[in-house]
């Protein structure tokens, strides 16, 4: 793959000629010599996968939303609110009728009126017409610190007023808003899949890469520990690990530590096809040249094998991040990953453990909807990622 | 094969060596060892009759000693049937294990029984209706299977089952039988509670298996010996059963060794969130109170029983297939 890019000039030019309004990220480069990186042709084949573009786009969003959490949530979402507890989500009307009778674009929610059920003294709210929240455009409501750095207090969307509640999505057992803390919890769940699998990346490459590379014994060795680990079952395990975090760690440190936990079991998978790579490249003429020019052992991996099989690492990536995630939020889920007050989904999802709780309020499920969108967006992404890896259509 | 057989068994040894090590290690990973809590605990109440009696403990486990010394010690007591002592259940690690380990691996075994014959059939029926509406529908049904965790699923089950009929299903037994000897009526009774759980630890497993059979199928549908048999005339039913899916169910019989892993994995899960009367809750609640031999004793547990499970595929696999034994391809 990493032959010079001159052989493959017809083979673009060919394809170039077949797609004359496929738009090109760099058409200089195809006017000028009729050659294209191996980025660009692995972005056109990608491109051609609908469901992955798809994928893309809605993981683009999640994670922006992830980025901004701060300014999009309309609420602060530790803020607790006696009076709103399991309040349902209020209907967003966005017009509304003026004195003369005409319709005019006013987004605003109703206020919640509470009736108590005089028998089972049960708290039921309806809507209160008398009362209108307008919602605003960048309002100044509570105080923030855009990534803990820039203090800040206008908010995309917000109602103004001291009695003013917007709850679009309803509120949990404490009357927090759940928009909010689910945009929060995306920032959390959302990184620590990339972050788990970034480590998994570290120590998958490094390891696969040298079995691979190496071979012999440190080969037969290595494999046995990764036949060892992929044997065990993977959640009893990183319970027990979660289970022995010290109690009094500070919520950033069990954020790393749990990310640490999740990728001491996950690099498996990447170190498997980093493996195989090494193994199928190791014989090939380009390898035996750069090793008769003299270059160390670093410099031909470095700068002649990695390239020629990046793209396969980033789709085993891709792959590997819903796993990290769905680990994440079981152990969660469970009581012994992420602890309060960080706010991931799987947290998140902790509040609808009974079903008392999902009877009063199952709107506590959306968490478990975000999670099924993002992986099943990662998986698309992966699966398209994987057919792109290898851009000169042996497969197809 | 006998030599297949006995490097296979040496092997399984090891690894389960490597397992109870890291079991132990995990025993291990808390700060203070089990007796200060308890002692403390002890102390407080002031019973010094409890005190003399945490120190026997204390000895009987070697807690005052080096790592390697405490792990040959619990490796010893274990191969004599004494898996430790749970000091919050205040009873023998044993003696919990023996009230729950039936339940645990009826619904386990039931829920891998539902995987495959969910699996296999679907798998067959969309490799050979390969982009039929049926196959579309299993690729959907797969890719959704992966996405939903576990845990979801139950809740989603119990809150649908909820929504229909106003009763709460948790468990395995309503009260009445909880405690009642076997009898048609329990059967009953247990049957119409165990669905839920053996669905929902069955089909993450399910969505993978289908995913592989239907690969593996579509690369023997093509081979000459497919067509060759077809054009002798052999009706399509005898000739796909015959020779394109037992071909193909090999490397399935090798999965094993990863849809065990996942099916315990998944069945902890479930049966905490659905409070099954299973070990898996026992476990949570012995690592959310830090009773950490009782803890190790459970994941040693868990991970024999799949090593044993792995054991057992890679020689079914090896008599299956004579390739594998002589070692002339890798599985």
């Amino acid at each position: 793959m990493t032959k010079p890019t001159s052989a493959h000039g017809p083979l673009t030019e060919s394809s170039v000629a077949g797609l004359p309004a496929a738009p090109s990220p760099a058409p200089a480069s195809l006017s000028g010599h009729g050659t294209e990186t191996q980025f660009q042709l692995v972005w056109r084949a990608f491109k051609a996968h609908r469901l992955a573009m798809v994928s893309l786009y809605i993981l683009v969003l999640l994670y922006l939303v992830a980025a901004f959490a701060e300014f999009l949530a309309p609420n602060d979402p530790h803020d607790v609110n006696a009076r709103y507890t399991y309040a349902p989500p209020q209907e967003l009307n966005l017009f509304e009728r003026n004195e003369q009778g005409d319709w005019r674009f006013r987004p605003h929610v109703l206020g919640y009126e509470v009736e108590v059920d005089p028998v089972a003294l049960r708290r039921t709210f309806v809507d209160d017409p008398s009362t209108k929240y307008y919602i605003q455009l960048l309002p100044k409501t509570h105080a923030y610190k855009l990534w803990g750095l820039i203090p800040a207090e206008r908010h995309l969307i917000g109602v103004e007023g001291r009695r003013a509640v917007l709850f679009l999505l309803g509120t949990d057992r404490l009357g927090r808003d759940l928009l909010s803390r689910l945009i929060h919890g995306a920032r959390v769940t959302l990184s620590i899949g990339l972050a788990g699998v970034g480590l998994s990346l570290v120590l998958g490459v490094l390891i696969g890469g040298v079995s691979g590379y190496y071979g012999g014994l440190v080969d037969s060795v290595i494999q046995r520990v990764i036949e060892f680990i992929r044997s065990i079952p993977p959640i009893p395990l990183w319970m027990g690990l979660a289970a022995a975090l010290p109690r009094d760690w500070t919520p950033l440190q069990n954020y790393f530590a749990i990310t640490l936990i999740l990728s001491l079991i996950g690099w498996t998978e990447l170190a498997r096809v980093v493996r195989s790579r090494f193994l199928s490249l190791k014989s090939e003429d380009f390898v035996a040249a750069a090793k008769l020019d003299g270059a160390t052992d670093l410099r031909i991996i470095w700068r002649h094998m990695l390239p020629a099989f990046s793209s396969h690492i980033i789709a085993t990536a891709t792959l590997a991040i819903p796993s990290m995630i769905l680990a994440e939020t079981s152990l969660s889920f469970l009581g012994l990953g992420l602890q309060t007050p960080i706010i991931s989904w799987g947290v998140l999802l902790q509040e609808a453990q009974n079903l008392r709780a999902l009877a009063d309020a199952p709107w506590l499920l959306l968490p478990g909807l975000l999670i099924v969108v993002t992986i099943l967006a990662m998986n698309f992404l992966g699966d398209g990622l994987r057919d792109a890896a290898d851009p000169y259509g042996s497969a197809r | 094969m006998i030599q297949f057989i006995i490097g296979r068994l040496l092997a399984m040894v090891a690894m389960t060596l490597a397992l109870s090590f890291v079991c132990f290690f995990i025993i291990q990973l808390p700060p203070g060892d089990v007796m200060t809590a308890y002692a403390a605990e002890l102390a407080s109440s002031g019973d010094s009759a409890g005190m003399q009696s945490a120190q026997l403990l204390r000895e009987r486990y070697g807690l005052d000693q080096p790592f390697t010394v405490q792990y040959l010690k619990w490796v010893r007591n274990i191969l004599s049937g004494d898996f430790g002592y749970s000091f919050n259940l205040k009873k023998p690690v044993s003696e919990v294990f023996g009230s729950r380990i039936g339940i645990s691996l009826l619904v386990e075994g039931l829920a891998i029984v539902v995987l495959w014959s969910i699996a296999i059939p679907i798998g067959i029926y969309s490799a050979i209706r390969r982009y039929s509406a049926g196959d579309m529908f299993a690729t959907v049904f797969g890719f959704i299977g992966l996405a939903v965790p576990n845990f979801l699923l139950a809740l989603l089950l119990m809150y649908v089952v909820y929504l229909l009929t106003g009763t709460a299903v948790e468990g395995l037994f309503s009260a009445e039988y909880a405690r009642a000897p076997w009898s048609l009526a329990k059967l009953w009774d247990f049957l119409t509670h165990v669905w839920i759980p053996v669905l929902v630890i069955a089909t993450g497993g399910a969505a993978q298996v289908i995913r592989v059979l239907r690969a593996n199928l579509l690369d023997e549908l093509d081979k000459p010996y497919v067509v060759t048999a077809r054009a002798k005339g052999l009706s399509e039913r005898r000739l796909i059963m015959r020779y394109p899916v037992r071909v193909a169910m090999i490397p399935l019989v090798a999965t094993v060794g990863w849809v065990l892993p996942t099916v315990i994995s998944s069945s902890i899960v479930t049966a905490i969130v659905l409070n099954l009367p299973t070990l898996s809750p026992i476990l949570l609640r012995a690592l959310l109170s830090q009773d950490m031999h009782l803890a190790g004793a459970l994941i040693l547990f868990m991970g024999v029983l799949t090593l044993v499970g792995t054991l057992v595929s890679d020689l079914l696999l090896a008599w299956i297939d004579p390739r594998i034994r002589t070692g002339t391809i890798d599985k």
